[in-house]
């Protein structure tokens, strides 16, 4: 691709950022040529984002200089940035969930005052667009009834609709479901060939490998590396992220599970609904045994969140019954969080931000959410501070979490910082049950290498582990056995041994065991 | 009602605030210009009247005392994720609730027991006032703003009913109830200081400002550091992380306006117990109200509650002075000038957050250039 053209996309010289006395951009270059796929990766706070806010003109460098199509710019807004061409699409979309696609689309970029004018011509131009590009969207559907994948679309057609001609993608995959994430692919590959120029941020190193062709490697503030994907390996990559070998395979097995053992968590025929009536659950059945990792695959929405809010007392199934930890509950009379915890059964929610930490809360206060009763927190209906404070620095000390400050609010950690302290307080209790639900989900890889361990070592302490994910690969990397769910079912049942990614993927997609 | 800014901590709750109150007096002494007055006799006339005198003091914190109460009672409301819009009908009803068991057992009882007696009771009626809402924001999805601004009206119908059909004496004209006997009355603050042989002028300043600050220092150790202040709390700012901590949001939003309402009720001392020694119509006088402002700008912190309650009660103090003093300067323009203060400093506070974040940084990246 490179060569083709006489001058790069982009080309960002010397940028400086600080915070403070955080060094987030140390004279990073950053060159993408036209028309390519270029990645960039780095774990959090490696300065990635940093570099990107540079670009889209959030916040002004303190040196260095930006050259768009060989032009020098100055970018100081989000506005001054498209008309540059550069167009973002967020991790967390910028969409209004209650108008329609084709209004989403038009907002802020209105031809006419009198919207059905506007409407007309924006509709031909779009259909156009899809037609070439392959980012097909239902334009009259409200934006909350659209998919995520959809969704991801959309905005991706909001920027090019703007004249994008620099597509910067944070984190697309994230909430993609594997087949999902191969259409986003041959999108992006249709939009290289017509000479749309992609940034793509991510911590998936396959997917770089995969899709890019040059990627750039930043740690600490600093661009590590730059190579031509030819190169590059996942090894190499993960080592120049972190600095070190990082080992996220399976380690060879040191304690097998014990299979005849009675198991702690039995639950059967659950049943449920959501509030617009759609079953989620139907009829699922499954056994926790004490000393494993039991993993459930699935492509998203399949069930598995509503079975981890059935089995973790947050919700209350129409009907089933579940025996675990020795206490016997039926649908009528079914577990709550409290009761949980007091038993020991712990959950690591999927949803860190808005169920796991109190966003407003700091450190030390999201630090015992759940075990604020317990007597080392409370006395006499009096929180004790003190002991708060010394409970989650010891949390922090052994969960590596950064930075070790108990009173920075929680919100202002990163998404694997916050996981890991969410981790220390779950794991911290010994629960003889563990349920989690997409542990490394927007996780760094050094992270993930982390809680991988921890979740091994609690597997090997004889807690009984529960992980959903719709990342097959850490299905394979922890668990002991398999469940894959398909349409709220329990739709195959595999032994590790007998796993293979081919073979999840087609029970992932309906086919039977 | 509050979006994290980026201000530093110091800046947030310190400068913000006073930023704030300066850009109001700036305003509101063009508008003074304009209509032909001087800006700085205006201004001298209502420091001079809220704060020069004893007297004026006095008038200043009697009238904070209310506001600290409804001010509170907002606060506590907010952290429980709640606006509680329903201080002035929770006020009526806990001045009502102190003035029956006054008008009751007043004559028996002696005074140890009947103050006491009356704020229970007043706060009794307060929670009850606000728990109403409560329920039905908690049970049946009912929006608390819409129920509590109907509850004011309630509360404001039933004080009138009560009072024209079942409280007036025989034979009294004027919409009051009867006078209670002398063991419902709280000490004023001249009674007070005259015990410690300091000479005080009247005034209707009363010992309910010490209950007001009593009532602060209770309102931070429950919400920062009892269990119940602590789950409130969490139930406030993530209704989905409590429920996943097991932790009951119905339950703490009925807790959450029970004590708001029993905050509010408070007035009812300041007004009845304190000033008139009886039941009359309308005591609360938009403090309920003025609570919304209060705390908004005190930031729905105690101390920042304090801080603003002495503002307000600075500002209807010295208005009132001002109105008195200037010449051609009404009561209008007084109201103009507090409405000033309460659109900046209350529902505008986070307008000028951003330009002052812009500022800092401009300031401290010069900074980092030359240091």
């Amino acid at each position: 691709m490179a060569g083709v053209f006489p001058v790069p996309a982009l080309q960002m010289a010397g940028i400086h950022k600080r915070f403070g006395d955080v060094l987030a951009n140390v004279d990073v270059n950053f060159t993408v040529q036209q028309a390519s796929l270029h990645g960039l990766i780095g774990e959090n706070g490696a300065g990635k984002s940093t570099l990107m806010s540079v670009l889209y003109g959030f916040y002004p460098a303190d040196r260095g200089r930006i050259e768009v199509f060989g032009k020098r710019v100055q970018i100081r807004n989000a506005d001054e940035a498209i008309a540059c061409g550069i167009g973002m699409v967020h991790q967390h979309f910028m969409l209004v969930e209650t108008l329609s696609a084709l209004e989403n689309v038009m907002v802020g970029a209105e031809p006419h005052w009198h919207l059905p004018s506007a409407s007309a011509p924006v509709r031909v131009r779009l259909d156009a667009l899809m037609q070439s590009t392959g980012l097909y969207v239902a334009l009259d559907a409200t934006v909350a009834d659209l998919a995520v994948g959809e969704r991801q679309r959309l905005e991706i057609l909001k920027a090019l609709f703007r004249g994008a001609r620099i597509l910067i993608l944070d984190e697309p995959t994230a909430v993609l479901a594997p087949q999902e994430a191969q259409q986003l692919f041959a999108v992006l590959r249709q939009l290289r060939a017509q000479g749309t120029t992609v940034i793509l941020i991510t911590h998936k190193l396959k997917e770089v490998l995969a899709l890019c062709d040059q990627v750039t490697v930043m740690r600490a503030g600093r661009v590590v590396d730059d190579m031509p994907i030819a190169r590059a390996s996942v090894e190499g990559l993960a080592q120049a992220m972190v600095g070190r070998k990082v080992q996220l395979d399976r380690p060879p097995a040191v304690v097998t599970p014990q299979r005849e053992a009675t198991p702690v968590l039995l639950a059967q025929g659950l049943h449920l609904r959501d509030a617009s009536g759609v079953q989620r659950l139907a009829g699922v059945g499954l056994q926790l045994r004490a000393g494993e990792i039991v993993g459930i695959a699935g492509v998203s929405g399949n069930g598995q969140s509503e079975l981890l809010d059935v089995l973790s007392g947050l919700a209350a199934p129409e009907s089933g019954s579940m025996q675990v930890l020795g206490r016997q509950f039926a649908s009528a009379a079914w577990l709550d969080p409290f009761t949980a915890r007091t038993i020991g059964l712990a959950h690591v929610p999927e949803d860190r931000q808005a169920r796991a930490l109190v966003m407003d809360f700091e450190a030390w206060e999201s630090a015992v959410l759940g075990y604020e009763h317990l007597p080392q927190y409370c006395r006499a209906g009096w929180m004790r501070a003190g002991a708060m404070h010394q409970a989650t620095a010891e949390m922090m000390e052994r969960f590596d979490v950064r930075p070790r400050k108990a009173a920075l609010g929680s919100r202002k950690f990163s998404g694997g910082n916050q996981q890991k302290l969410v981790l220390a307080r779950e794991l911290g209790q010994a629960p003889r049950v563990l349920l989690v639900g997409q542990p490394t989900r927007g996780v760094d890889i050094g992270a993930i290498e982390f809680i991988y361990s921890q979740l091994r070592a609690m597997r090997d302490a004889g807690c009984a582990v529960l992980l959903v994910s719709s990342e097959l690969d850490e299905i394979l990397a922890l668990s002991d056995r398999v469940l894959v769910m398909v349409q709220g079912r329990i739709s195959g049942a595999l032994d590790i041994a007998d796993c293979s990614e081919e073979r999840l993927g087609l029970l992932m997609a309906g086919a039977s065991a | 009602m509050s979006q994290p800014t980026d201000l530093p901590r110091w800046a947030d709750i310190g400068l913000l605030p006073l930023v704030c109150l300066a850009v109001a007096l700036l305003v509101a002494g063009i508008v003074v210009a304009l209509v032909g007055q001087s800006p700085w006799q205006v201004l001298a006339a209502l420091v001079q009247g809220a704060f020069g005198t004893p007297r004026g003091l006095s008038y200043t914190l009697y009238y904070a005392t209310s506001f600290i109460f409804t001010g509170l009672a907002v606060a506590v409301a907010f952290h429980g994720g709640l606006f509680n819009i329903g201080g002035e009908g929770q006020a009526t009803l806990g001045g009502l609730g102190a003035a029956l068991v006054a008008l009751w057992l007043s004559p028996v009882l002696p005074g140890w027991v009947m103050l006491p007696l009356m704020l229970l009771c007043g706060a009794l009626f307060g929670m009850l006032w606000a728990a109403i809402p409560g329920y039905l924001q908690a049970y049946r999805g009912s929006h608390v703003v819409i129920t509590t601004i109907m509850f004011n009206f309630l509360a404001s119908t039933l004080l009138v009913y009560l009072l024209v059909n079942q409280l007036r004496a025989p034979g009294n004209v004027a919409i009051e109830s009867a006078a209670f006997a002398p063991s419902a009355h709280l000490m004023s603050a001249r009674e007070l200081l005259a015990g410690l042989g300091v000479d005080w002028p009247g005034s209707p300043l009363n010992a309910s400002l010490l209950l007001a600050l009593l009532a602060c220092v209770a309102v931070y150790f429950f919400l920062w550091h009892s269990r119940s202040g602590y789950r409130l709390r969490a139930v406030g700012s993530s209704p989905a992380a409590a429920a996943y901590a097991g932790i009951r949001p119905r339950r703490h939003i009925l807790l959450a306006m029970a004590i708001s309402g029993a905050l509010a009720s408070m007035v009812g001392m300041n007004e009845v117990a304190g000033v008139s020694g009886k039941l009359v119509l309308e005591f609360v006088s938009g403090a309920g109200f003025t609570g919304i402002a209060v705390a908004l700008m005190g930031r729905n912190h105690p101390v920042g509650v304090v801080l603003a309650s002495v503002l307000f009660g600075a500002l209807f103090q010295g208005g009132a002075e001002v109105a008195f003093d200037v010449p051609g300067f009404s009561r209008d323009m007084v109201v103009m000038l507090q409405g000033f203060v309460v659109l900046f400093s209350g529902a505008m506070s986070y307008v000028m957050a951003r330009p002052l974040a812009a500022l800092l940084r401009a300031l401290q990246w010069q900074g980092a250039k030359h240091g």
